[in-house]
């Protein structure tokens, strides 16, 4: 394989992983958001406090969590051809990103709100604040270290889901190195490949730190 | 100002219906208007739940409280919201927002009353002023110490001129000199603002310094309340003792050994000189001061004189003093000593209260 061809494949798989990554974790980072909050807010003793929500979805979200990556995509074909109207290809696989994202998103932001101090949120609840005050300026606002945190091992995660996307014909790195690499002996083909993921994840990670390093103020 | 009857709060430990906590037991309080008035008690005591009683983090099982006339009790979720706009709360661990600045942070209380945008950057710069803190307004609270995360806490519960100030022991993680200062500036606030201050703690300096009455509660009740000038005078009174520790004997062959509490000009007066020279006795001090105290000048002694006249102890009482015969003081005083944290959520007080009694 020429130099030129490598680099044309290298850089259509980067621009798939890439593509599917971005609107899986768009779609993760407000699904998550808002499971998670609800997570919060109806736990027994919660400012919703409602048990039986709150095991359903807890319950719920640990079944998603437990299915290995790949079965999902399998499962959820029906759900996707109804959505994006395929079942394979770069958008196909974003359905079952995003649906076994966003419970392990939800969890993260879930574990970061319970870390917001409960006098904190007592003093504004003593200042006559609205539930709606608290959740968006109290839990949200001094949760957002933890959350990009969060958003940032979703994303990686993320990466890493995506390799198998090319079970529906998805494409992308992951599944660059997988044809190539494992099927095909292409040792070349999976070493530039996977140097690209690392490269990748890298600066994913790089740009989460900074981000949480800004908004940190402990 | 404040006015609470019958108030009851128990909490059930969770998922063990037997074991409840009567955190709260009976309290009956009245804060009048301007006034300063300090519960002290030991941690577990109730205060806590007290408080939060009074604007509402906890609901009470029983009781009414009310605040500037509004029954706080009787309100739907709505109105009661409105109501707080209208008790400012402080915290012993501050409960800043570590993502604003010192200036969001108070900000953040306008922000929560309605106070439309243009005019909260004067508010807030008038507030921080008003607590000394004109400088740092940009500050984050990681960047300042404990007095200084303090005022502004302070500072974010005058946000809404509230006419009552909740202080959850506001003191209670700063220094002796950092607690001065900011006992100095509630006493400050206090008279300028005729600001009404409820507060709960379990230092003795807090009641010494700001305090014109207090009550001291222990398992949920009120020992006694009042106006801290009365309760010296009075016999047996716990907060006396607590202000006022003598430590010396209480008997003294040939003698009759009397505690003795003064008040006011009294306090000052040469009175124990003038005992003496009038009855040509001997007074012995065994123990006792005297002290500033927010409501008056006070002080209290242990006296020995001769036994078989009592004539001097007539005198005295005549003067205004309260004397009765000498008592031992239990070793554990009831108060001042110090806590461990309080700031677990209420669902696990049970446990740290130690529900085992």
């Amino acid at each position: 394989m020429t130099t030129s061809e490598l680099t044309e494949l290298l850089a259509v798989g980067l621009q798939e992983t890439a593509w599917m990554v971005f609107v899986s974790t768009v779609l993760t980072a407000v699904g998550g958001l808002l499971l998670g909050i609800l997570l919060v807010l109806t736990a027994p003793g919660g400012m919703l406090s409602a048990p039986a929500v709150s095991s359903v979805l807890g319950f719920v979200v640990n079944v998603a969590r437990s299915l290995p990556f790949i079965i999902l995509l399998v499962a959820v074909i029906p759900f996707t051809r109804a959505v994006v109207g395929t079942t394979i290809g770069t958008d196909a696989a974003i359905v079952p990103l995003t649906i076994g994202a966003i419970p392990f998103f939800a969890r993260i932001v879930e574990a970061a709100l319970r870390e917001v101090p409960p006098d904190v949120v007592a003093a504004a609840t003593a200042m006559g604040a609205t539930r709606r005050q608290i959740v968006g300026k109290v839990l949200l606002r001094e949760a957002r270290p933890g959350l990009v945190a969060g958003l940032t091992i979703t994303v990686i995660a993320l990466v890493g889901y995506s390799a198998m996307a090319g079970v529906v014909g998805g494409g992308g790195l992951g599944d660059l190195a997988i044809r190539y690499g494992y099927q095909r002996f292409d040792t070349q083909v999976m070493v530039a490949t996977v140097v690209v993921l690392i490269v990748f994840v890298q600066l994913v990670q790089m740009a989460g730190d900074l981000l949480v390093r800004r908004l940190s103020h402990r | 100002m404040i006015e609470i009857q019958g108030l009851r709060k128990t909490y059930r430990a969770k998922g063990r219906r037997d074991r409840a906590v009567v955190a709260v037991d009976g309290v009956d309080l009245s804060v009048a208007e301007g006034d300063v008035f300090g519960v002290l008690g030991q941690s577990g005591a109730g205060k806590s739940t007290l408080l939060r009683c009074v604007n509402m983090l906890e609901r009470p099982d029983e009781g009414t409280v009310t605040v500037g006339g509004v029954e706080l009790t009787a309100l739907k979720r709505r109105p009661l919201r409105l109501a707080r706009h209208g008790i400012g709360m402080i915290h012993q661990h501050f409960a800043l927002l570590s993502s604003r600045t010192v200036a969001g942070n108070v900000a953040f209380a306008l922000e929560v009353t309605g106070v439309p945008r243009n005019e909260r950057r004067e508010r807030v710069a008038e507030l921080l002023e008003l607590v000394g803190l004109g400088g740092r307004a940009d500050a984050y609270p990681g960047q300042l110490s404990g007095g200084q995360k303090q005022r502004v806490g302070i500072a974010r519960a005058l946000a809404a001129r509230p006419k009552v100030l909740l202080s959850d022991e506001a003191t209670s993680a700063l220094d002796p000199e950092t607690t001065d200062s900011i006992l100095r500036l509630l006493l400050d606030l206090n008279q300028r603002l005729n600001l009404t201050i409820l507060l709960i703690t379990h230092e003795m300096t807090v009641v010494k310094r700001i305090c014109r009455s207090a009550a001291v509660m222990r398992d949920g009740r009120f020992v006694e309340s009042g106006a801290v000038t009365d309760l010296l005078h009075r016999p047996g009174s716990e907060l006396a003792r607590g202000l006022f520790p003598l430590d010396a004997p209480t008997s003294l062959a040939g003698h009759a050994v009397v505690d003795v509490t003064v008040s006011g000009e009294e306090a000052d007066a040469p009175l124990l000189a003038e005992v003496a020279r009038r009855f040509e006795i001997d007074v012995r001090i065994l123990a006792g001061s005297v002290e500033q105290l927010a409501a008056t000048r006070a002080g209290r002694f242990r006296l020995a004189l001769p036994a078989g006249d009592d004539a001097p102890l007539a005198f005295l009482r005549e003067r205004g003093a309260q004397v009765s015969p000498a008592v031992a003081e239990p070793v554990a005083r009831p108060v001042d000593r110090p806590e461990p944290d309080e700031t677990a959520a209420p669902t696990s007080r049970p446990d740290i209260q130690g529900a085992a009694s």
